[in-house]
This record gives C-alpha cells, sequence and structure tokens, in this order.
C-alpha cells in the first residue's frame, strides 16, 4: 500500500506537473438516463501510437442502477507533498465516484489493470447521512489531509444544508462533515482551495427538490438558484465571507482557483442570466482585507426562431449560452468555457486575470446549431462542449456532451446522445482544433450518456500544489 | 556520557533533521511562498524548538527516573513502549496535518511538538541514553529516600543535555536540506528523493526497542 518513494505522478509544482508525460488512458463517467442498465466507468485510449487510439478499451459497469455517476476523483495527488500534511507514499491509484442520484459513493481500485478497473468499495447512502449528514455527493477533490468530497443535499430528506464530507484517506470511511461553522452557507455544489492560503471556496446550485426533476422555471425567473460564492478558513473550517454576485446571475457552478499557490484568485462560471440569457465567468480576487469578484466575461444569447427551440426556449426567442463548466489550464494561462446551450468551446488567455481574451473558439452540437464534428461531417450533433478536462501540459482538451439526465432532457429533448471530443492545442499561440482521429461516440458508450473525463496521472482539475 | 553516546544521540538528530515531514519542507514552502530565504531559516527555529520540548520531555523523563528507579524496570518498560509504538506506527496511517500553511511562530512550535511526539523522536534516544550507567544518586544505596527524590531533578540534567545535542544536531541537517533544496536541488527532487524515512523509522522503533528489553533482561 505505502510506497518506498513518492508516486511518480505526484508534482511538487504546477511547472514540474506540465513537464510529466501524456496521459495514455481517459476514465470516463457514463450514466444510464433510464436507469434501467447500471452506469459505468468507460476507460478511454488517448495514446496516439496505439492502434485503438480515440476508442474505448475499458468498461466496468457499477454494482446497481440508477446511480447518476456525474463527477468524480482520484484518492491522491500532488497535494500529498504538501508540507503541511505530508503523506506522499500513497499511491494515485483510487478513483472516487459517487453517484449523484443515490447517494452511493464507489471506490474503485485501478490497479492492477488500468483498463479494467475494479470496485473495491461501496459507501452507502445511510452512512454518508449518518457521519456527514449530507446526500448527493458531488464533488470530489484530493486533501491535504483527506479526501474532500461536496455534497448537494442534507440527510433523511432534508433539502439542505449542503456541504462537504471528510473521507479517510486509507479505509475511505466517511469521518464527518468538515464544516465547524457554516455561517449563512446553504446552497452548496462545487469547491477547491488555496491551500497555501489556508482558503476554501465553494459555490451553489440548488437542493436536490430544485434539480433532480428538471430546471424548475418558476424557480429559476425567481431566482432562487444560487448566485453566491462563499469562501472558509480552510484550516478553522470557519465561513468567512459570502459574495453575492447579484440575483439576476443564477447558478454559479465550476470554481477554477489558480494552480500557482502564491496567487489568491479563480474563476467561477455562471449559468444564465435571467435578464438576457447570457452566461458570464466571474474572478475572485483579494480586495484589500476582503475577498471581492469582478465579472470578467460576458457572452450574450443567440436569437433563434422559436420553432427550433424546445418548449422551455420557446418564450424567449433565443438560445442561452449555458456555461456549465469551465476549466484553467495548469500553467493558469488558459481558460476554457463550455456553451452547452450553443455549442461552443471558447478559450481565453488569461494570463492578465482581468482581462481575458478570446484566443479560440471551437463549435460541437448546439441547441440550434447541431455543428458536426469536422471529422464526421454528416453527423449533426446534440448536446454540446459540456465537461471539459485538460492535460497537465496544455496540449490536448477533451469535452464530453451530457449535462444532467433531466436537464439534457429539456434542452435537447430529441435525445441528446453521447460523444466525447479531443481537441489540440496550440499552448503558445493559442487556438485549437478537433482531432479528426478521436470521436468516440454514440454505441461506443453502449447507449450511456457520458459527464466527467479524468485522466490517467492527472489533469488540469484534478491536482492542487504547494510549491510555486 | 561517553563520546559514542553523544555522536550516537547526534546521528539520530540528523536522521531526524533529514526527514521532510519533520519540518524542513515546511520551511522550504514557506521560504518559496514568501520568495524568502529568510522566511524559510525563521520558520525553523520554532519547529526545532518544537522537537526539543519532545525529546527533551522524554529524556529528562527517563534519566530522571533512573536515578530513583532501578534501571532494569526502566529499561524494559521503555522497550516495551518502543516496540508498541513502533507498530503503531507501522499498523495505523494517520496523516497528520499542520495548522494550516499560515500557523503563527507558536502554532508552528506546538505543531513540532505534536509530529516528532507522533514520530516517537524522543523514545528514540531511549536505548541511548539507558545504555549509559545511571546517574549517581540512583546507585546511593547508602543514601535515604528522601535523598534520592531529592536527586531526581538533578538526573534530570543529563537527559536534558542529551536532548540539546540531538536537536542541534536536528536543526544543522534540517537546514542544510533545506536550503540545499530552496537554492540548488530545486523542490523537483523531492519526486525522486523524498525515502519513505516513516516506514523505515517504524521498523527502526520495533528493533531499538526489542534490543533494550533483551539487554536489559540479560
Amino acid at each position: 500500500m505505502s510506497r518506498w518513494t513518492p508516486d511518480p505522478s505526484f508534482y511538487p509544482s504546477p511547472r514540474d506537473a506540465a513537464r510529466g508525460p501524456a496521459e495514455k488512458l481517459a476514465y470516463v463517467a457514463a450514466f444510464d438516463r433510464s436507469a434501467a442498465r447500471p452506469d459505468a466507468i468507460a476507460v478511454l485510449d488517448t495514446d496516439p501510437a496505439s492502434p485503438a487510439y480515440g476508442r474505448v478499451v475499458g468498461w466496468t459497469d457499477l454494482p446497481n442502477t440508477g446511480d447518476e455517476v456525474h463527477h468524480f476523483g482520484w484518492n491522491a495527488c500532488s497535494s500529498a507533498l504538501c508540507p503541511a500534511a505530508p503523506h506522499p507514499h500513497v499511491e494515485r491509484r483510487y478513483l472516487i465516484v459517487p453517484g449523484l442520484r443515490s447517494s452511493r459513493v464507489h471506490v474503485y481500485d485501478t490497479q492492477p489493470d488500468p483498463r479494467a478497473p475494479r470496485l473495491v468499495k461501496v459507501i452507502g447512502p445511510e452512512e454518508l447521512a449518518e457521519r456527514a449528514g449530507y446526500s448527493r455527493p458531488h464533488t470530489v477533490h484530493c486533501g491535504p489531509d483527506g479526501i474532500y468530497l461536496s455534497a448537494l443535499g442534507g440527510a433523511d430528506g432534508a433539502e439542505g444544508p449542503g456541504g462537504i464530507a471528510i473521507l479517510d484517506h486509507t479505509s475511505f470511511e466517511v469521518r464527518r462533515a468538515w464544516e465547524a461553522d457554516r455561517g449563512p452557507q446553504f446552497l452548496a455544489y462545487d469547491f477547491w482551495w488555496h491551500l497555501n492560503h489556508d482558503v476554501l471556496v465553494t459555490s451553489e446550485w440548488g437542493t436536490p427538490s430544485m434539480i433532480e426533476d428538471g430546471i424548475v422555471g418558476e424557480l429559476l425567473l425567481g431566482r432562487k438558484y444560487g448566485h453566491a460564492i462563499h469562501f472558509w478558513d480552510l484550516a478553522t473550517r470557519r465561513h468567512v465571507q459570502r459574495v453575492d454576485l447579484g440575483d439576476a446571475y443564477q447558478m454559479a457552478l465550476e470554481l477554477r482557483p489558480a494552480h500557482d499557490p502564491t496567487k489568491t484568485h479563480g474563476f467561477a462560471g455562471v449559468v444564465i442570466n435571467v435578464e438576457d440569457l447570457s452566461a458570464s465567468v466571474w474572478l475572485w480576487h483579494r480586495d484589500g482585507d476582503a475577498w471581492a469578484v469582478t465579472k470578467v466575461i460576458d457572452i450574450p444569447a443567440e436569437p433563434a426562431d422559436p420553432a427550433d427551440l424546445p418548449a422551455l426556449l420557446k418564450p424567449f426567442g433565443a438560445v442561452p449560452p449555458l456555461v456549465t463548466d469551465i476549466d484553467l489550464s495548469v500553467d493558469d494561462r488558459h481558460l476554457y468555457v463550455s456553451c452547452w446551450g450553443t455549442g461552443e468551446l471558447r478559450q481565453y488567455d488569461v494570463s492578465d486575470p482581468f482581462h481575458p481574451v478570446q484566443t479560440g473558439s471551437v463549435h460541437l452540437g448546439g441547441i440550434v446549431r447541431r455543428t458536426p464534428h469536422p471529422g464526421f461531417p454528416d453527423e449533426p450533433l446534440a448536446g454540446g462542449p459540456q465537461m471539459v478536462e485538460i492535460s497537465r501540459d496544455g496540449r490536448r482538451v477533451y469535452v464530453s456532451n451530457s449535462l444532467y439526465g433531466s436537464w439534457d432532457d429539456q434542452f435537447y429533448p430529441d435525445g441528446v446522445g453521447a460523444w466525447l471530443a479531443k481537441l489540440d492545442v496550440d499552448p503558445d499561440a493559442g487556438g485549437l482544433a478537433p482531432d479528426p482521429r478521436f470521436f468516440p461516440r454514440g454505441e461506443e458508450f453502449r447507449g450511456l450518456r457520458v459527464h466527467q473525463t479524468r485522466l490517467q496521472g492527472g489533469d488540469a482539475s484534478s491536482d492542487s500544489y504547494c510549491f510555486p | 556520557m561517553t563520546g559514542t553516546t553523544w555522536l550516537a544521540l547526534a546521528g539520530l538528530g540528523a536522521f531526524h533533521g533529514l526527514n521532510p515531514a519533520m519540518g524542513w519542507l515546511f520551511a522550504v514552502g514557506r521560504g518559496l511562498q514568501e520568495r524568502s530565504r529568510r522566511m524559510l531559516v525563521t520558520a525553523l527555529l520554532p519547529i526545532a524548538l518544537g522537537h526539543l520540548a519532545s525529546v527533551g520531555l522524554v529524556a529528562a523523563l527517563v534519566s530522571a527516573t533512573r536515578s530513583v528507579v532501578a534501571s532494569t524496570t526502566v529499561a524494559i518498560v521503555g522497550g516495551v513502549l518502543l516496540v508498541g509504538f513502533g507498530l503503531w506506527q507501522l499498523l495505523s496511517r494517520q496523516h497528520f496535518r499542520w495548522a494550516g500553511m499560515r500557523p503563527s511562530n507558536a502554532q508552528l512550535a506546538g505543531w513540532s511538538f505534536l509530529m516528532s511526539s507522533a514520530h516517537g523522536a524522543g523514545l528514540m534516544l531511549l536505548p541511548v541514553l539507558l545504555a549509559e550507567p545511571a546517574a549517581a544518586g540512583g546507585h546511593g544505596g547508602h543514601a535515604g529516600h528522601a535523598g534520592q527524590l531529592s536527586a531526581a531533578p538533578a538526573g534530570a540534567l543529563p537527559g536534558l543535555a542529551a536532548a540539546g545535542v540531538h536537536t542541534v544536531a536536528m536543526f544543522g541537517v534540517a537546514l542544510a536540506a533545506a536550503v540545499a533544496v530552496y537554492e540548488v536541488l530545486g523542490v523537483g527532487v523531492l519526486r525522486r528523493a523524498w525515502f519513505n524515512v516513516d516506514r523505515l523509522w517504524a521498523w527502526v522503533l520495533v528493533v531499538a526497542g526489542v534490543i533494550t528489553v533483551v539487554a536489559a533482561a540479560t
């Protein structure tokens, strides 16, 4: 179990990580919307020299049905080298895979055969409820002193508050709720941290009843979804500050702090502004002794013929961009922004985080556009770039097309399909283009929809670093 | 104490100092974060102080106890403690966490004390201290009971001296390692050179404990 030397996939600094070897495999969460068959972890071959490049080469069914696998993460990562809680002789080998709908958390061992993850543990919803008081587990991050797992709902049918549960690094048992004092926080979604500054950041989506049966129009127009970001003291586990984006900015979801541990800024994506259906990206940063947010990217809605729109959008005559995921490259240079509604992935140079400059764009799918993949021009695509993952060296970007079962059905009522594209990036000049050789889709995923991708050895949203 | 004893104490100190988890890595992190070598050295001082407190406590206790209790008893109890502690270290895989990344100097010293104690740093001095003849007060068969007790505080002195020598060695090596990594090697070296000292350490504790018990019983 414990090694004599550190796991080779742990890197002290983001610079070291960017120089590491390229991933040869990718793990993808795949779920069955009908809950008739088990969800699965699909394994993709990402080695361009391999004859199976771009194909599904491994497949592990979950033990039950109806889990709705969504986000997942590694048991350990580069944060194990952090001097505040050093334990670098553990292995990055287990995938912690929560079922967002079932509240079951699965632990998969990617050894000895990385193409055939083996189930080693299932944490039942009752353990998460009893020990931490949470349900609907979502984001997983490998922390310095345990595995951190965010959850949207409360226990025993309670809507909330959602929060973070701590899992033991080695036994994977749920230890407790992380928060010592949650202040005004009630809604939960994503979280991440600035480890060297003892800062944890959380965002807000909605409670289980607000999301599980689809987006609720009245709640959205009533501005009831989350629209604030919370800052916490990571060492004392206390709430420090709530920063409101304004209630027009509904659903502040993904949080991407700078990987450089000396920095204290990061980006948050907001799905929709209910006043004009635009989407936005916000920068959080220090302002004197407090935290502040500044809107740095605004993406307008695209006008459309109501006849081309799903029922939900007909009254508006426009397609909202729906920024549902963002991702920051390990060198903190490029920010990728998914516009799941309009079917676009944008690349911004955020070297100056206050003034992003758009450097690239790729269209795939979209509610109205249905742009095909350039390698397969005869296949109009449903869904759009959604979950984004970036390789550590920043040269490859992977996007999958499903958002969340019931929401897929509302925005793409004739079927969202399943596809996963790889885009090649020119990290120096900027710009990105789809790789014509890499486009697993449809039957390759056996009728399941695809959500988050995790790259072997770590990726841009998995690892935290404590050395600049 | 003999020259060999002092050398052994210093050697153990150097071994502790070399372990990144015992403090110097934290100092390097602070230095890199603030881009200041001064910060690195400043962080190491409270860390050494905490280590000294942890080791000194055990060492003083041992030598003071030896001046009043039969040394065989101390040796056997100490040896058993060592074995037990080593086994616990091997079998449990707790990850200790500092008081965050921005502790005050007092918190830093306190953390170092806990980390050193959790690693059994002071216990490791047991075999070395027990190999020494006990302080004079303990041999006084002719002295009364009160005399023995009053000898205890003075009996603690060799223990404190031992802890001092040990800590100076620990600090020197930790400082050298920290500065080398900060100035020359870079943190990338951790990926290759960070040997799992904890696991080795636990075995050393067990073996040292067994030797102590056997030596005392024969």
